[in-house]
């Protein structure tokens, strides 16, 4: 299609926090398309076109009457399907009257909302974000809402954990991860990242959370799922107890989240969490953890946050494209890669045609 | 206002005589191919006598070939624009928009009903085809005059099997829009798309049946009503008019082309933009549309001129052309 954005839209993005939906109007920008959510006296959560039918003022600037929307301007009232059920000053309805619904549904703590055809919302494509459900991985995350850049921006940032070593510094960032090893490997919809650092000493982050003296395994196990979801499951043991080998039992585990939702072609939604195994009932190492994420722009996140927004900046001014690859980015080129296939299965020209003998 | 329709150039691959008055036209369109969803219809630049003007047709599938496929019933007393359409051989050229929707299929219900009346089963043949592909609990009430009139009705009956009914009003059969309804689970819901008498017993029997009305969905042409499409005169004594409505041309148009200044939008009965008073009827007024409600309708005080006529005669109305 000529005008294709740089996102599929066949695929279940995060729209919310489950928590955040509830019986009142939210607005949200999704692949660009303007979405209004609310949670039905059901339970279900309703995702409509955020633009009335009439005149398309935001649905979101109405209200909530029941399970129906009212607009705050005429007072057109749509149902949870988006028809039109009430319109002023005539008695039928205009049998084409009604905004767009969109598939919505909850899982893993986060409502997943399908931009594209809703013929193929298939629920079972959902992203795997077990690790986000508060069970067995405990941790409270957070979003950037309008995080101001692409988000494949955000992909490349976490397929590549090189960048650790200059943004986070002092924290989790290390010499070591720039001289390690890494792996890259791939099926039809995931990328994976695998990179070990044995006999290391371990960076202050690890140390502190290890609470042992002595050199650590490191591992980066960073999984990628198209188009836009990443799992960095993470961590370190004291070396020569075995967690190459899979006992993890001389060690602590963790796993970075991030389903980055495209808002716009140069903005996106991150929505992040930093789960773990170990300590789980230690609430006030929950809430540490998070600060040491986002702390009013010290944390960690905070500085992905300000070089992102900066190198889309930089991208819009020097649109030198394409930018520049290095072996280190081979996780991001296998992401993208996936991402591209995406694009190009819905993008699709015309599919080759047979002359019908009509 | 609604979007511009996004004109492009196209040609004619194929055409095929479904009945002896339905032809099947396959559209072959330049440039990116935007796939019809079940509902949808094109507009298509057409030639009506020496003035160029649109018509809309339904697409009858998905398209997957990349045509836009639509079924044109050639209509002794229409506009004009099916004598056009039909006059289009293979290779010729025209001009389509890219697909839109007044007429959306929702997915995922736990029950469908469809009902068809003539060409109405063009919008409906895309949606069957969709339900079934989806695997989803559907039944199709298919009516036409004649068993030959019945276009599609083969290929539905292998698709669909006991899931079709179809009904031949020339043998004495009809729909029996109370008992349709009365069988349908609580949660379904009922797709309608034919002449407006259709529509408007639809309607009727859906409220009355206590069904949500945000689950009966519809859709008319505006072109039939309960009479036939006649030649009439309009008459306006305030502004001095007398004008002719020819069979093939709208009271609308007809009022516009003789300068009288008039608002609309619609074009096809839903908004009621366009409606005027009526001051003196010669014969019944056959209202065609779907803004007015029964009683109004009955009522007689105002009529839609998109789409609503007179059998033959003179109605006398009074238009917004006045201070107050």
């Amino acid at each position: 299609m000529a005008d294709q954005k740089p996102f599929p839209l066949n695929a279940w993005y995060a729209a919310a926090w489950c928590h955040e939906i509830r019986h009142e109007l939210a607005a949200r920008t999704i692949c660009g398309k303007d979405v209004v959510l609310y949670r039905k006296s059901t339970g279900e959560v309703a995702a409509l076109e955020d633009a009335c039918w009439h005149r398309l003022l935001p649905l979101s600037l109405g209200r909530l009457q029941g399970d129906e929307v009212v607009c705050g301007y005429h007072g057109l009232v749509f149902n949870a399907d988006g028809r039109c059920t009430y319109m002023p000053a005539q008695k039928t309805i205009n049998p084409s009257a009604c905004v767009r619904a969109f598939p919505a549904a909850e899982k893993h703590r986060l409502v997943w909302l399908w931009p594209g055809d809703p013929a193929l919302a298939d629920p079972a494509l959902i992203p795997d974000f077990h690790w986000n459900d508060g069970t067995e991985w405990v941790g409270e995350g957070g979003t950037f809402y309008s995080l101001q850049c692409d988000y494949r921006l955000v992909i490349d940032n976490l397929m590549d954990l090189t960048h650790e070593t200059y943004v986070h510094a002092g924290s989790i960032g290390d010499e070591a991860i720039t001289s390690a090893p890494f792996e890259v490997t791939h099926t039809g919809r995931t990328a994976t990242v695998t990179r070990w650092m044995i006999d290391i000493e371990p960076p202050p982050f690890w140390k502190k959370q290890l609470g042992r003296e002595g050199h650590v395994d490191r591992w980066q196990l960073i999984y990628f799922q198209a188009p836009s979801t990443v799992v960095g499951d993470v961590g370190v043991a004291l070396t020569g107890t075995g967690a190459p080998k899979g006992d993890r039992s001389q060690g602590v585990n963790g796993a970075f989240l991030a389903a980055i939702t495209p808002e716009s072609e140069t903005s996106c939604h991150y929505f992040w969490n930093f789960v773990r195994t170990f300590r789980r009932d230690d609430e006030q190492l929950t809430r540490d953890i998070q600060r040491a994420h986002v702390n009013d722009g010290k944390g960690v996140y905070d500085q992905d946050h300000a070089v992102l927004e900066a190198q889309q900046k930089a991208l819009l001014r020097h649109p030198r494209l394409p930018f520049y690859n290095l072996n280190i980015d081979a996780g991001a080129l296998w992401a993208r890669r996936l991402i591209d296939g995406m694009l190009a299965r819905e993008g699709a020209p015309r599919p080759p045609r047979v002359e019908a003998a009509e | 206002m609604p979007a511009a329709p996004d004109w492009r150039r196209a040609r004619i691959a194929a055409t095929q005589d479904l009945t002896p008055d339905i032809r099947l036209l396959a559209v072959e369109p330049e440039g990116a191919f935007v796939a019809p969803t079940p509902g949808s219809h094109i507009q298509v630049g057409v030639q009506v006598e020496e003035r160029a003007d649109t018509r809309s047709y339904s697409v009858v599938d998905a398209g997957r070939d990349g045509l836009y496929r639509i079924a044109v019933k050639r209509l002794p007393t229409s506009r004009g624009g099916s004598r056009y359409m039909w006059s289009l051989a293979a290779g010729a050229r025209l001009t389509v928009s890219a697909p839109a929707n007044h007429f959306e299929l929702a997915l995922g219900r736990s029950h469908y009903t469809l009902v068809a009346g003539g060409i109405g089963i063009t919008p409906i043949r895309s949606m069957a085809l969709a339900l079934a592909e989806a695997g989803a609990d559907l039944r199709l009430i298919y009516a036409a005059r004649t068993r030959a009139d019945l276009a599609f009705a083969d290929e539905l009956s292998t698709l669909l099997g006991e899931r079709l009914q179809l009904v031949v009003s020339e043998e004495g059969e009809r729909i029996d829009l109370d008992a349709t309804v009365a069988t349908m689970p609580a949660c379904g819901e009922l797709y309608l798309c034919g002449p407006i008498g259709l529509i408007e017993a639809g309607k009727r029997v859906w409220a009355k049946a206590g069904r949500p009305a945000a689950s009966l969905r519809f859709e008319t042409f505006g072109s039939s009503g309960r009479y036939a499409t006649l030649p009439f005169t309009v008459r306006i004594p305030r502004l001095g008019l007398e004008i002719p409505v020819p069979e093939n041309r709208t009271m609308l148009d007809a009022m516009e082309d003789a300068g009288v200044a008039m608002i609309h939008d619609c074009r096809r009965g839903e908004c009621g933009l366009c409606a005027v008073h009526i001051l003196d009827a010669a014969g019944p007024v056959d209202h065609r549309d779907v803004f007015f409600s029964d009683e109004e309708k009955a009522a007689n005080a105002k009529l839609c001129t998109c789409v609503s006529r007179l059998p033959g005669g003179v109605l006398t109305i009074d238009t917004a052309d006045r201070a107050a």
